[in-house]
């Protein structure tokens, strides 16, 4: 279709990676993981970020991003890695990359990469799950029954059809705490394949204890990150990077 | 007295429908002002879906316009999918606008957009969720004033029963005096009522109030005439024309929205109206005269427009942008702009003109270069006549064939079937035009890999053209046509591969024009449609030509009048049009003449560069052609220091 790209075009390399930390929040929350790549990039040129670009006849910007929270999930810990062509200070990117970005989605911290291995290091996530109209004590007795089995197998509508898998093993730990409106499950689930989300934790336990949720759940992925000593906190994967700045 | 968002009850429904972020706003450069601020409220609405109507100019336009006047506030609303409007309809969540979301029936105003007639029954779905009486009759001091705009509101008569008002033409200064007098009004108390109010918008000449006009028929069906039922009411009422477009560089900042849109890209508007004389198109007969926007404001519009967005296309739009009179300076300068960042610039509705791909090379040169469109619209020299669409096949061929030698490989070729006199014969030099394209193409690439892809709609006759006394042909006829054209392409054998075609059926042509040239009694149609569970008839899997049908069966059975009557139909210069009160300026006899010529093949010149054929709108609406060339240098760009990179600008 395109027409050959001036081949004289300049691929300028990338001279320093960051990572960048973001939020979810609100309204926005309902914005799926491509209207947000839109949204980011858009947010990206304005703050006059010098991206690095790919080659090739369709020069895309290089941005990774890992573990997107699913459309209608709020999040507070979501990551994504730039490469630039000109060293940016990471302080200056988080207020004017986040002062660009419409109130909801906001830049929480920015570090320069200096690991490898960083979606490795994002081992499970702790989501907190609102549900309005369920009682503590429904969710508790539900709760205590899936904790107890060894494997609750769930049903997910896939591209590809009716996929079923485990949603217990990846749930390392789950508490049930009161809040406001609705009673609170708070959630932390190791990462694996098939990705286990809050909606199959939720399926799960309607699975075992058979109980009715009418208004929808609320929820917030609260943290990201390495599995700490404890074996069930989730630690900030900017540790690292931080670390090796300083050193 | 303040109003309450209905968001906490929208948020519940979110999560059960498809793409929730389109009904949650947070676009880039919205406005929310104070509700207990403003005199004045309007609501704007893009009567389709929100990925549609976001980047709609119109509404971006008036949106700015409106929010710019300390005294008035403006939100946007847009048509909800069947999913959601189930729910809301379950839950009592009302009709809400994306700004702040509002409920719509709270506003003063309602400003619908209509681009096409497609969008009547989305708006009746806004109207009733907005907890607004569908029939104005039935409306009081309560509920907003349901105003009409765009192309389509040049003929409302089918709409008049749902809605206030309409306005004809360009919105920028109609909307600020429609506020103005609604301001005064407030102020004042509200005097008289709904009425009242009414009746100073009518009698000012900004809108035109249907309720005012009373219809008389003949008993064959025909309008015997349409006359003002109150003193004062004036017996036309005319089209507003923005002079000077540098006076109003609107959008200043551009809605982006979160969710995707029809158009990932920015556009700036670089002339209004067109003078070529297409005899089909209603956008160039209604947007008379050609006033070009300055190539300095064009620039200026560029650079604040990217610097507030972050798009990385510019959509450089008008009715035929390479008409332009510094097009080529336009395009390089800023190509030159812009050379090394990752913009591009497109340059939609260009003629086949081999200027023009010099001009698509000049624009693709930092950015994509996608496919190359032109539009020959009639597939025989005959038919390019009649439609007074002066291209011969000569330039047609040296134009493809020098896209094909500068590196396009796609082109895209846009015709109409259904054009007044047309023989199946003039549809069928289709497919030997799109053999000779690629067989010439070929030849000058050097490569077998291009491609042709031609597009072809069925044409539907508008009102304010020389085709408004036209048949249109009956959709049958319409099928079978386009059914023998894909045949002949198909069938050649030597490079039918590298053609594609691509076409709609003649059915919801038939619907377009049953509510483009209808009158009154076609609103009873509409309605009976709606009540059918009709909406969205702009997208094939949401259109029933069959539930359109059925509902007119209904409508019209004590009419002596059926949608063939609207259709069909050829009219005579004797016969009341529906839309002749309405004043666009065109002297209607110069148009019925120019119908004439149409039918003697007889080709028409424009104004911009021969003498003026008195096609009435300058003298009538006291306006005239402003174009270039201004002569004006476009300076490189400042380079604005970055205030992320280390050590930047020091």
């Amino acid at each position: 279709m395109a027409r050959d790209r001036d081949p004289g075009r300049e691929i300028i390399p990338a001279v320093q990676k960051l990572r960048i930390q973001h939020a979810k929040r609100d309204r926005l929350r309902f914005t799926s993981h491509r209207d947000f790549q839109r949204a980011f990039e858009r947010a990206l040129k304005r703050a006059g970020v010098p991206m690095a670009y790919s080659a090739g006849f369709s020069p895309h910007p290089k941005i990774s991003y890992a573990n997107a929270a699913p459309t209608g999930v709020a999040s507070e810990a979501e990551y994504v890695e730039i490469g630039v062509v000109q060293v940016v200070d990471p302080d200056k990117l988080l207020t004017v990359l986040d002062e660009v970005l419409p109130p909801g989605l906001d830049i929480l911290a920015v570090v320069e990469a200096r690991t490898p291995d960083f979606v490795a290091r994002l081992e499970a996530s702790h989501w907190r799950i609102e549900l309005p109209g369920t009682s503590v004590a429904t969710l508790e007795q539900a709760l205590e029954t899936f904790m107890a089995s060894d494997e609750v197998l769930v049903d997910r509508l896939t591209k590809s059809g009716i996929r079923t898998f485990d949603a217990r093993t990846a749930v390392i730990r789950a508490n049930v705490e009161l809040g406001s409106d609705c009673a609170i499950l708070q959630v932390v689930v190791r990462h694996g394949v098939p990705a286990v989300r809050p909606d199959d934790v939720l399926a799960a336990l309607k699975k075992v204890a058979d109980f009715a949720q009418e208004i929808p759940p609320r929820v917030t992925r609260l943290a990201q990150g390495p599995l700490l000593e404890d074996g069930w906190s989730v630690g900030d994967p900017f540790t690292l990077d931080r670390e090796a700045t300083q050193a | 007295m303040t109003v309450q968002s209905v968001f906490p009850a929208l948020e519940q429904l979110l999560p059960r429908v498809q793409k929730p972020v389109q009904y949650v706003g947070g676009e880039l450069n919205a406005v929310v002002k104070p509700w207990d601020d403003a005199a004045v409220r309007w609501c704007l609405m893009y009567p389709d879906a929100y990925e549609v109507g976001i980047p709609n100019q119109g509404v971006q336009i008036l949106y700015e316009v409106l929010n710019e006047r300390a005294d008035t506030l403006c939100e946007r609303t847009y048509a909800v999918w069947p999913d959601l409007e189930k729910l809301m309809r379950e839950n009592g969540v009302p009709q809400f606008t994306v700004d702040a979301h509002r409920p719509v029936g709270a506003f003063d105003a309602l400003g619908v957009s209509f681009a096409t007639e497609l969008g009547y029954t989305n708006m009746l779905t806004a109207i009733d969720l907005a907890g607004v009486p569908l029939h104005a009759v039935d409306r009081d001091e309560t509920h907003p004033l349901v105003i009409a705009g765009g192309h389509a509101a040049f003929n409302p008569e089918a709409i008049s029963t749902f809605i206030d008002g309409a306005v004809l033409g360009d919105g920028e200064q109609a909307v600020l005096a429609i506020t103005d007098i609604i301001a005064d009004f407030k102020n004042q108390g509200s005097p008289g009522g709904r009425d009242e109010l009414l009746m100073r918008l009518a009698k000012s000449g900004v809108m035109y109030v249907p309720a005012f006009y009373d219809v008389e028929y003949l008993e064959d069906g025909r309008i015997r005439r349409v006359s003002p039922n109150r003193p004062g009411v004036p017996w036309r009422v005319a089209k507003h024309t923005v002079m000077d477009l540098d006076e109003w560089p609107f959008p200043k900042a551009p809605l982006v929205p979160i969710a995707e849109s029809v158009h990932e890209r920015m556009s700036v508007e670089i002339f209004r109206g067109c003078t070529r004389g297409c005899r089909f198109c209603q956008a160039g007969m209604i947007t008379r005269p050609v006033r070009e926007r300055s190539m300095t404001t064009i620039a200026d519009m560029v650079a604040n427009g990217l610097e507030k967005t972050g798009y990385e296309e510019i959509g450089l739009l008008s009715l035929s942008s390479a008409d332009h009179s510094e097009i080529a300076e336009i395009a390089k300068g800023l190509a030159d702009r812009y050379e090394d960042t990752q913009t591009s610039l497109s340059l939609p509705s260009t003629r086949v003109d081999a200027f023009n791909i010099d001009l698509a090379n000049e624009l693709s040169r930092n950015g994509r270069r996608s496919g190359l469109t032109f539009a020959p619209e009639g597939g025989s020299e005959r038919i390019r006549k009649v439609i007074n669409k002066m291209v011969t096949e000569e330039d047609l061929i040296r134009t493809v064939t020098a896209a094909y030698a500068s590196g396009w490989r796609q082109v895209k070729l846009y015709f109409m079937c259904g054009l007044p006199t047309e023989e199946d014969e003039d549809v069928l030099q289709i497919a030997r035009l799109a053999h000779e394209v690629i067989k010439a193409g070929r030849e000058a690439s050097g490569r077998k890999d291009i491609r042709c892809t031609v597009s072809i709609g069925g044409f539907v006759p508008k009102p304010h053209t020389p085709f408004q006394w036209a048949a249109q042909l009956d959709h049958e006829t319409t099928d079978s046509r386009l059914y023998k054209l894909r045949d002949a392409i198909r069938q050649d054998r030597e490079f039918g591969k590298s053609i594609g075609v691509r076409y709609h059926d003649g059915k919801p042509g038939v619907v377009e024009g049953l509510l483009s040239r209808g009158d009154r009694r076609v609103g009873k149609v509409i309605e009976q449609v709606w009540r059918d569970g009709q909406r969205f008839d702009g997208w094939s899997e949401h259109f029933s030509y069959d539930r359109w049908m059925a509902a007119a069966e209904i409508a019209f059975a004590d009419e002596p009048v059926d949608v063939n009557w609207y259709t069909i139909r050829e009219r005579d210069l004797s016969e009341v049009l529906a839309w002749d009160h309405l004043d666009s300026g065109l002297d209607k006899e110069w148009l019925w003449d120019d119908w004439q010529d149409a039918l003697s093949e007889v080709e028409v010149d424009d104004c911009r560069w021969t003498p003026c054929f008195d096609c009435g709108v300058c003298d009538h609406m006291g306006t005239e052609i402003q174009v270039g060339p201004t002569n004006a240098v476009m300076l490189p760009m400042p380079t604005i220091p970055s205030r992320v990179v280390v050590n930047s600008g020091t």
